[in-house]
């Protein structure tokens, strides 16, 4: 009973939850059989890694993670599967072909054991160092040592908008 | 958590399924998503060890320009993917052989 108090109080719990509900997620998208709900998944998904940016101790990323993921891509995926969906095919227009299942399902298997081995075989020198105004801290970093790729961020995103709606405009 | 060993192995069980989904799907949007999946494994990687770092803001600041780099990418994917729906009708990797010979 005391271990378990512990470890609710350490947060590994919560942590344990945030971790499954990332990974099931991730899952959900893998086998779902509709475009649709395999978006849903991934948002599930989002949402779990955002909480594991929060353990990280990094809450603005946290913050950012919900903003452009679920408030940006995720609605700009949902917009392109509406616009994708071939209408010719009726009531099936949102399924989903697989192809190879088992070949891809036993690269992942291997590909995650073998990078977990990995992990578990080497030490890391985690000394925590005290907690400091990361937010503050963060914004001036922004604004001082990596002031430039935030400029070149900037103009990179004004491309990518502009070509964007260049390539998808409809052309004479 | 201090202890970086569970943010890495849940990473890796992420990155591994977000590859799984792009080598599966015969879908153009869903291949996007696995895309996605994979970044945020290596963003929860950033975070993690910038969290044992001495400065930890340099990690979150990368993983800051990952998101974007990330917003840029698939709004520029989804406009191709509409062109190439408009073109030929279908979004299956499968069936554009066009260049196929």
């Amino acid at each position: 009973m005391e271990i378990v108090l512990r470890e609710l109080q350490n947060g590994n719990v919560a942590f344990g939850i945030f971790c499954l509900i990332a990974i099931i997620g991730a899952l959900y998208v893998l086998f779902s059989k509709n475009v649709l709900y395999a978006s849903y998944g991934l948002l599930v998904s989002f949402l779990g890694v955002a909480g594991i940016f929060v353990f990280a101790g990094g809450e603005f990323v946290s913050a950012a993670q919900i903003m452009i993921y679920i408030g940006g891509i995720l609605i700009l995926l949902i917009f392109g599967i509406m616009l994708s969906s071939n209408k010719k095919m009726g009531k099936g227009k949102l399924n989903i072909e697989n192809m190879d299942m088992v070949f891809s399902l036993t690269i992942a298997v291997s590909l995650s054991l073998l990078l977990s081995f990995l992990v578990l075989e080497s030490k890391f020198n985690t000394r925590s160092f005290k907690p400091q105004q990361h937010i503050k801290n963060l914004g001036y970093n922004l604004m001082t040592d990596s002031v430039l790729v935030l400029e070149i961020i900037g103009v990179l995103l004004l491309m990518a908008l502009i070509g964007a709606t260049y390539i998808a405009k409809k052309d004479e | 958590m201090n202890n970086l060993t569970p943010y890495l192995i849940v990473s890796a069980i992420l990155f591994a399924i977000g590859f799984a989904v792009i080598v599966t799907k015969k879908n153009l949007i869903l291949m996007l998503m696995g895309v996605e999946l994979m970044l945020n494994a290596v963003n929860i990687n950033f975070v993690a060890f910038s969290k044992f770092d001495k400065i930890p803001e340099k990690g979150q600041i990368f993983a800051l320009f990952i998101m974007l780099v990330a917003a840029s990418e698939v709004a520029v994917g989804l406009a191709i993917i509409l062109k190439i729906k408009k073109y030929y009708e279908n979004i299956n990797p499968e069936k554009l052989t066009e260049l196929k010979n």
